[in-house]
């Protein structure tokens, strides 16, 4: 999915570069550039339509819904934040998200699949975690980050016209040089690369960010932990049955995990579950230690 | 929330505002003078408890500390569908003061003990002649009363409420958000 999504904007960005190139105006770029920002705008100051929309989820009153409103309720009083709208998708994958341009106009989601997945204190530990996102406004952080992304990309396509004319002034001749169109393809190339990787690298701080804000806010480190465990399928990571009982052959199998730098971890949008347990077991050892 | 904590997500948890709660003995007056209700002898703290063996040793000091006086107060712990605890303080019904200095006792134990973050709200319960009850809820947080008044299951007088706010408000900081009215079904002593 990520690499999908990679390349799909790798290709994206080559056209833009080679129509910039095929007119011979660094203003393609610019309009594309300034077209690519005003779409992120529209996509903030929406969030909250468009991300109900494209989940079909649909707003719950306090009626529908009196535990859930009445947990998210209790969240916003503890944390003295305005309470979100709250939203309902209908669909088995156990998920949940906040959107919004900012914490007044805020919507959280959670789905159907979800609610019936997690007990009661998991849920609220997955709300707290969604609550924190709102706080944090990561919405508008995440836009303003791939929007700085767009305009360095913009400014490298500018800066190699300039050099090309600049250098057409000094001295025209390329000899022995790179062609420029593989100049400009690669310098763009590798923008967009960093700019992606910054990016996700971003949005991996913040879920840390709000996991451990949620986990101060409900206290209850070892709900979130759970929940993201049966969220991520990841509750066979810790083995529940006894070492004894692992058979000849599986034991076999196991590898220690390879823990280090690799595609994975550098362009995910999420931190890996060990990092997040990781971090809410330390939370959780300083929530329990005595008083003197 | 700051510029410099949004964007570095490192959000502090809020502290509770525990000064407000002295001002209820005199509110507790103004509302049986005026409308007729009176103190219970009921008084509740609703926090959150956190996981490990920190919280509930801060717990167990606040009971004991409660339990250790001469004219000690009635003390015992509940816990509530949302997974929050109740501890309730019962008193003579005159003794709206000592009932609010038991409840900040709670408060300032559990916030010495780091826990302030941890603090829901009070819910102080008064009744009428007619057996109306309605609870006057401190919100810790944003250090603001208002009133709840359940008549039955997910049902609140409303009324009775807003005449309890038009009571108040020159005495009381009441909540002004209608919305921040937070339902408390099922609270100790209502």
């Amino acid at each position: 999915m990520t690499t999908v999504m990679f390349l799909l904007g790798a290709l994206l960005v080559v056209l833009v570069a080679g129509i910039g190139l095929a007119f011979r105006s660094p203003g393609i770029g610019l309009l594309v550039a300034v077209g690519g920002i005003g779409f992120a705008v529209y996509q903030w100051a929406n969030s909250d339509k468009v991300a109900m929309r494209a989940m079909r989820a649909r707003e719950v009153s306090p009626q529908e819904a009196p535990e859930l409103h009445g947990v998210i309720d209790r969240l916003c009083a503890l944390a003295d934040m305005p309470k979100p709208r709250v939203g309902v998708a209908d669909t088995p994958v156990p998920n949940a998200f906040a959107t919004g341009r900012s914490p007044e106009r805020a919507v959280v989601c959670v789905t159907t699949g979800i609610l019936g997945m997690l007990t009661a204190e998991e849920l609220e530990g997955v709300l707290a975690h969604e609550l924190s996102h709102v706080a944090h406004r990561d919405v508008l952080v995440m836009t303003v980050a791939s929007s700085a992304g767009i305009a360095a990309g913009a400014l490298t396509q500018g800066a190699q016209y300039g050099a090309f004319f600049g250098g057409g002034r000094r001295d025209n001749n390329n000899n022995g040089g790179l062609p420029i169109w593989l100049v400009v393809l690669v310098v763009s190339l590798v923008v967009y690369a960093v700019s992606f990787v910054l990016l996700r690298l971003l949005s991996r701080y913040r879920e840390l960010a709000a996991d451990r804000a949620g986990a101060y806010l409900t206290m209850r480190p070892d709900a979130l932990a759970s929940a993201l465990q049966k969220i991520t399928g990841g509750i066979n990571q810790i083995p529940q049955r006894d070492l004894r009982q692992v058979s000849a052959a599986s034991a076999l199998c196991i590898a220690p995990s390879i823990s280090g730098v690799s595609l994975k971890t550098l362009t995910s949008t999420h931190p890996s579950l060990e990092q997040r347990l990781e971090q809410l077991a330390r939370i959780q050892a300083e929530l329990s230690r005595p008083s003197s | 929330m700051g510029l410099w904590e949004t964007i570095t997500g490192r959000s502090r948890p809020k502290l509770a505002n525990l000064d407000s709660l002295f001002l209820v003995p005199s509110a507790a007056i103004t509302l049986q003078t005026a409308a007729g209700l009176t103190p219970t002898g009921d008084g509740s703290v609703c926090f959150r408890a956190a996981t490990g063996a920190g919280f509930h040793q801060a717990q167990g000091d606040v009971v004991e500390l409660l339990r250790g006086v001469a004219d000690a107060p009635e003390v015992q712990t509940s816990t509530d569908a949302f997974g929050f605890t109740w501890l309730q303080v019962h008193r003579p019904p005159d003794d709206t003061s000592g009932l609010c200095t038991d409840l900040h006792a709670v408060n300032t134990t559990l916030e010495s003990a780091g826990f302030g973050p941890a603090l829901l709200c009070s819910l102080i319960p008064f009744e009428d002649a007619t057996g109306r009850r309605v609870g006057l809820v401190y919100l810790y947080k944003k250090g603001t009363f208002y009133p709840f008044a359940p008549t039955g299951p997910q049902q609140r007088d409303n009324l009775l409420e807003l005449q309890v706010r038009d009571t108040l408000s020159a005495e009381l900081p009441i909540e002004p958000e209608l919305s921040g009215w937070l339902a408390l079904w099922g609270a100790p002593g209502l």
